[in-house]
């Protein structure tokens, strides 16, 4: 009883552990090799680190949901490309033309819906179709990313408001819009997630989708209302990202799912469903972009970056399982 | 008796379902342009989809076995960097086989890590995914790699060269395709592959050791992902690093269009050559009757789900899931 307790700690604290770590050893080895004559945790540092973390870790939270369902969703960085289309795109439409700065309200609302519309699609065909979720977003992923190219051919989408970047680039209480944005979606999710019957059946699925169907949970639209979220969630993200910059490549947001996707198993969410945590889930997104901050503090560059996270979240990987081997019940091979 | 046809109906949908999909297409773009349907457009397609074939028979083995691989596209950015670079240092006869074994220990570090150590192989992928695209970028410096002598060397031969009228490439993908599908169908190998997809724990009990095939697999997927970037290498003549950025989900969706199961335990090497065939032949049909790369991405979305929708609704004899 002692050691399964002991364990739980150990898995539940070691992302915290594993940020404490990132931050001292990147804190001692920038006052070796740092190419800038500031501290690595300097207060304004450590605020970008937030602000840079948003886009990722607004998707890893919809994420999340839809992992501890026992699902995945791969299209997300073609979800967050097309909103970002249609954010700075709408913002010129004719029929809009005098709405003044009003026409920042619509575009947000016509992004946030355009990724409510995907995801239920998504939702949908694994709802109706009885298609693993892995391969239907494998093929939006595709899809989705053709229509961004449908709708723009290889040009880049530009438009700058600037009243929208003042906002996107505000510092309220100290704090940038897009941490705002992050914590406000973080207490929203963990809310949901623990406090709501939708949460406690997004376990109950994952956990044993015979069992939920037994016990009288509808898991089809169930399982359609996540991916509409992790769909919503996609479309803030860019939202939040696309007002600040103002000009998106077709190509855009590649790669995202695989960011997305690696925080959420380093904060300990299981791929089979059932378990993950949305707190750790924060701790994740949060060590990843300490990981690529600290990295280039100390001066090693994006391959190197790539190269860490790889084999960390192999590492990890390693580690839970040690944790959680069942000892004598284990199959010998 | 209407109901008996209808399951006639089903259970042939199911079987042949891809190939009656794929005869459809060819018809189709046939009548909407006759340039398709020659023999100078065949040899085009399948030449350009042989890089990609090539990737996708070894992955079908991973995914009979019930694995997956998603580090096959950075995999093969970094072996052509990798026979690049070292035609010019060590010449092609060294190169190749350095190349060859280079990436044969990529994928032997994933076979352990997901045979042996039976970590989940989507994680261990997507991990080796973004640590080989590191590699490749620390390897090359991020810069550019190309053959320095372009005309003499015999290198070409593996990406240009043609025997006997038919290109290597061609020629590459149909021999290793041959050899492949033989193991697979006919050696006791390509049964325990099959077993171990299909139920791991009774294929242990039956004596398989698992961790061994699972490996094996791997194996063979790295030696594909190789002879797959010695193609582009010698195609290309020269490279950027992220070659095959991206490859890794067409080559699965090749895979899955062919009709393997991602459970594992079903597919054949055959199908999956269809199912490449497939993506070229409607890449290569929607850019000759005039419509923009992008409505491809599109129609390969639908074909995807259509496809692996139709297979599991002609097993489970109802069209729409069961899920309330």
């Amino acid at each position: 009883m002692q050691a399964g307790k002991l364990s739980k700690y150990l898995k539940d604290g070691a992302i915290w552990g594993f940020i404490v770590f990132e931050l001292i050893f990147f804190s001692v080895a920038g006052e070796f090799f740092s190419v800038s004559d500031k501290a690595f945790m300097d207060g304004d540092n450590m605020l970008l680190l937030l602000k840079q973390s948003a886009p990722i870790g607004i998707i890893a939270m919809g994420m999340t949901i839809v992992m501890v369902n026992g699902n995945i969703d791969l299209s997300v960085g073609a979800i967050y490309a097309i909103c970002a289309v249609v954010l700075l795109d709408s913002m010129t439409w004719a029929i809009f033309e005098g709405l003044g700065n009003w026409v920042i309200p619509v575009a947000w609302c016509l992004a946030l819906l355009t990724g409510v519309v995907l995801g239920a699609i998504n939702g949908l065909i694994v709802w109706k179709t009885g298609v693993d979720a892995f391969i239907v977003t494998l093929g939006s992923m595709l899809g989705f990313r053709g229509l961004v190219f449908m709708y723009n051919g290889e040009q880049p989408t530009s438009h700058l408001n600037w009243t929208l970047v003042d906002f996107a680039e505000a510092q309220i209480l100290g704090l940038h819009t897009a941490t705002w944005f992050l914590l406000i979606v973080t207490a929203a999710i963990w809310f949901l997630m623990n406090r709501t019957v939708h949460g406690r059946n997004a376990y109950a699925i994952g956990n044993n989708r015979e069992a939920a169907v037994n016990a009288g949970i509808r898991v089809g639209p169930h399982m359609m209302i996540n991916f509409m979220i992790i769909g919503f969630l996609a479309a803030l993200s860019a939202v939040v990202f696309y007002s600040e910059s103002g000009s998106v490549n077709p190509n855009d947001g590649q790669l995202y799912e695989l960011w997305v996707i690696t925080a959420v198993v380093l904060g300990g969410t299981k791929l089979t469903g059932g378990a993950g945590s949305i707190i750790s889930t924060f701790g994740g997104v949060i060590a990843i972009q300490l990981l690529r901050k600290g990295l280039s503090h100390i001066g090693a560059d994006t391959s190197t970056v790539n190269l860490v996270i790889g084999l960390i979240l192999i590492a990890v990987l390693f580690l839970d399982r040690q944790l959680n081997v069942k000892g004598k019940e284990e199959l010998k091979v | 008796m209407a109901e008996f046809t209808k399951q006639d109906i089903g259970k042939l949908l199911a079987k042949q379902g891809i190939l009656i999909a794929f005869a459809v297409f060819i018809v189709g773009f046939t009548i909407a342009n006759p340039k398709f349907l020659t023999i100078d457009n065949f040899e085009n397609v399948v030449r350009s989809s042989a890089i990609l074939g090539v990737m996708a028979l070894g992955v079908t083995f991973v995914v009979i076995s019930g694995n997956l691989d998603l580090s096959v596209g950075s995999m093969m950015s970094f072996s052509t960097i990798v026979v690049l670079d070292l035609h010019d240092k060590l010449g092609p006869t060294l190169a190749i086989p350095a190349m060859f074994a280079m990436t044969l220990c990529l994928g032997a570090f994933i076979g352990i890590l997901v045979g042996y150590l039976k970590l989940n192989s989507l994680i261990v992928t997507l991990g080796m995914l973004s640590a080989i695209h590191g590699l490749t970028l620390t390897y090359s410096g991020g810069k550019n790699i190309d053959i320095a002598d372009k005309e003499g060397t015999w290198f070409a031969i593996f990406g240009q060269g043609n025997v006997m009228g038919i290109q290597t490439p061609i020629l590459i993908f149909i021999a290793l395709a041959a050899l492949l599908g033989i193991i697979l169908a006919k050696t006791p190998f390509g049964r325990k592959v099959y077993a171990v997809g299909g139920n791991g724990t009774a294929a242990t009990f039956s004596g398989i050791r698992r961790a061994r095939v699972v490996f094996l697999c791997y194996i063979m997927s790295a030696f594909c992902v190789a002879t797959a970037g010695l193609i582009q290498a010698s195609r290309s003549m020269g490279s950027q690093n992220t070659v095959g950025q991206g490859l890794e989900l067409e080559v699965l969706a090749a895979v899955i269009l062919g009709g393997a199961s991602l459970l594992g335990g079903s597919g054949t090497i055959f199908k999956t050559v269809i199912g490449v065939l497939i993506l070229g032949f409607i890449q290569n049909g929607l850019l000759l009757v005039g419509l923009d790369f992008s409505v491809q991405y599109v129609v390969t979305w639908v074909i995807i789900i259509l496809a692996v929708w139709l297979d599991i609704a002609a097993k489970r004899g109802k069209l729409m899931s069961p899920i309330a």
